[in-house]
């Protein structure tokens, strides 16, 4: 009995610190009945507007989750900081099923929106929006709202990944002196591919002799293997990489390391390697965060599928630190433009 | 691009690429060896990683030398063996649960230390690559072995020196004593739980040196969750080696060289999906382990606390 008595404290310790800071940072518990009026009134002008977000990786990503964060951040300094909007988050949500509870336990705790970001937390997402109509849920990547479960109460997101894809294969085309590219990719699916196969349009565009490598490494987190994978990609020629997830963290230390230069997405991840990441896609969601709380305040909970192209929420940003020709440039801001004009549609 | 496959280029390519990916399992699998010839399992080398890969990284964010944050990685993991000790050796807590209490804790602790201590991760300069002279011009040799950062090159010494200390020392007679017959060696003398002690910080100390291998060594930058599992493929590897240095040593490598040979083959555009790609090191393991190892050479005492029977 003693054995199994001092295990269990220390699993429940152990488990007390992970929790400490995988639970909810921002969110100072709110008194029930307070919450419960909010929920009721939308977010009245009282009290401020509460948004819980569960993330599958942390705010510091550099990456998917961090995209998010960053907007949520922007629109509560525009609405007038804490006072008027308060964020409550929780990261490293890996595991679905934890993922669900913490969905739930935000819902009981009265926040007006709460925003499940990743695709696999849909399901779980979907049981919990259904007991609770007058929250306003959403999630991404996605495009359904549940509108053939009958709810009302949910907005999906997604970015159309392939078209800050198809501008960064431009410019990669055109950088650097090599005829190979290599891209540096976590789980074949999903916002990944997406913007994989539009970076390859967009080099083969651009050169369509030039070989672009793909790899992937099974994994959103394997940062070492995506460094390995980067290593790879260099052995076999290529002085320009991009990559997708959390785990190119890894892979942009050995752009860095070997002088290759790399093409971000999701984030600015040029703070990784300032003078080797050229250009970003930036995910900028307040736009989506925004017009969500403008239609719940007006009285829609949801209903919406949200999308981010390149004329609404998909930024390119040029790294200045990092010596970009203005030709290269003018050929990325070109197949910008076609693509928002529609001359280009990639992965067409 | 299909008829280049397997050229020398590839092949060296390859072999380079696994001996560097096998380092972070060799440190933590061959310390965890140590434990487990002993007769704990410590199922905690996942959290132990993380918390020596974040303190290596510490020190050299910090502005410290990057031997500095080897030491850091090692008293860091010697702190967490000795946790790990006084829970399973002392305190007699069933290993398994303690273990991945332990990698629950490291986990969590490290990354709440990297929030609050940090912030958002930026690289650091850690170990830069190291050709030693001479060797390295040596053809195909040379690049494959003597092309990496210095934390590559200890881990592959750690092997002999495992083997000496195990088989040719006292300390490493005593080891085996304890972990194959506890009674018996506390009747000739042998303080068990003090070898126990022992080996569980040695292990530890070389799992903290596994994580920093990958934060100051192969990452130069520390994340979350940075291990992703290469505690819990090290654990696996002690069996799979058959709790022998020269075992684990050639799981380590057979496992990193299929992982790097599966990325060559995307890196090249072979005909293969990815998915199956990925999946290759572990069904290949799995294999290995179902066919090859010999359970007969376990520790007879593993996982089983010691209770002087007075």
């Amino acid at each position: 009995m003693r054995k199994f008595s001092w295990s269990l404290v220390i699993v429940l310790l152990a488990s007390l610190v992970f929790a400490a800071c995988a639970a909810p940072v921002a969110a100072p518990t709110a008194p029930a009945a307070e919450s419960a009026g909010g929920e009721a009134a939308g977010g009245g002008a009282a009290a401020p507007l509460r948004i819980a977000i569960i993330m599958p990786s942390s705010i510091t990503d550099v990456a998917w989750s961090q995209s998010m964060y960053t907007g949520l951040k922007a629109v509560q300094a525009e609405m007038g900081g804490e006072a008027a909007m308060q964020i409550s988050y929780t990261e490293n949500m890996f595991n679905v099923a934890d993922a669900a509870t913490a969905i739930r336990d935000y819902a009981v705790d009265g926040n007006d929106i709460v925003i499940a970001h990743g695709t696999q937390y849909g399901n779980a997402m979907f049981d919990v929006a259904v007991e609770f109509p007058e929250t306003t849920f959403a999630w991404g990547t996605a495009i359904d709202t549940g509108a053939d479960k009958g709810l009302s109460n949910v907005f999906a997101y997604e970015a159309q990944a392939q078209e800050g894809g198809y501008v960064n294969g431009v410019i990669a085309a055109l950088m650097g002196d090599s005829d190979t590219i290599g891209v540096v990719g976590p789980v074949e699916a999903g916002d990944a591919k997406l913007y994989i196969d539009g970076f390859v349009e967009g080099v083969k565009a651009t050169k369509p002799d030039m070989q672009v490598n793909v790899s992937y490494t099974g994994s959103f987190g394997d940062t070492a293997l995506a460094a390995e994978a980067a290593n790879t990609h260099n052995k076999a020629g290529a002085k320009v990489l991009t990559g997708s997830a959390q785990q190119v963290v890894g892979a942009i230390g050995v752009a860095a390391e070997n002088g290759v230069y790399w093409l971000g997405t999701q984030s600015d991840q040029s703070p990784l390697a300032p003078e080797w990441v050229v250009a970003n896609q930036l995910y900028d969601w307040t736009g989506v965060i925004k017009d969500m709380i403008a239609k719940r305040e007006a009285g829609t909970v949801g209903g919406t599928a949200y999308s981010l192209t390149l004329n609404d929420g998909l930024v390119i940003q040029f790294n200045d630190q990092a010596p970009i020709p203005d030709e290269v440039r003018a050929a990325a801001e070109k197949a910008i433009e076609d693509i928002k004009s529609g001359a280009i549609t990639p992965l067409k | 691009m299909s008829d280049e496959f397997l050229t020398l280029a590839t092949l060296i390519g390859i072999a380079h690429s696994g001996v560097r990916l096998a380092t972070p399992y060799l440190y933590a699998a061959l310390g965890e060896m140590f434990g487990q010839r002993s007769g704990v399992l410590n199922l905690g080398v996942e959290g132990v990683m993380l918390m020596g890969a974040f303190a290596a990284y510490y020190a050299v964010y910090l502005g410290g030398d990057p031997w500095l944050g080897v030491l850091a990685a090692l008293a860091t993991g010697a702190l967490m063996g000795l946790l790990m000790a006084l829970i399973s050796v002392t305190m007699q807590a069933e290993q398994g649960i303690s273990g991945i209490g332990l990698t629950l804790f490291g986990l969590g602790l490290s990354s709440l230390l990297l929030k609050v201590l940090v912030g958002a991760p930026v690289s650091v300069k850690g170990f830069s690559v190291w050709e030693i002279p001479g060797l390295s011009a040596i053809p195909v040799i040379g690049p494959i072995f003597f092309d990496h950062n210095v934390l590559v090159y200890l881990a592959y010494l750690l092997a002999p020196v495992s083997i000496y200390v195990l088989n040719r020392t006292t300390f490493g007679l005593k080891i085996r004593a304890v972990g194959q017959n506890p009674e018996a060696a506390d009747s000739l003398g042998v303080r068990v739980n003090a070898v126990r002690y022992a080996t569980v910080i040695l292990g530890s100390a070389l799992a903290g040196l596994a994580g920093a291998s990958l934060s100051i060594g192969l990452l130069s930058i520390f994340q979350e969750n940075i291990t992703n599992g290469i505690g819990f493929i090290a654990v696996a590897l002690v069996y799979f080696g058959s709790w022998r240095p020269l075992g684990v040593l050639a799981g380590a490598l057979l496992f990193s060289t299929i992982n790097a040979f599966q990325l060559w083959m995307q890196v090249l555009g072979a005909p293969i999906p990815s998915d199956l790609a990925v999946m290759l090191p572990y069904i290949l393991t799995i294999v290995v382990l179902a066919v090859g190892v010999k359970q007969i050479r376990q520790p007879a005492a593993l996982t089983k606390p010691y209770e002087r029977g007075e």
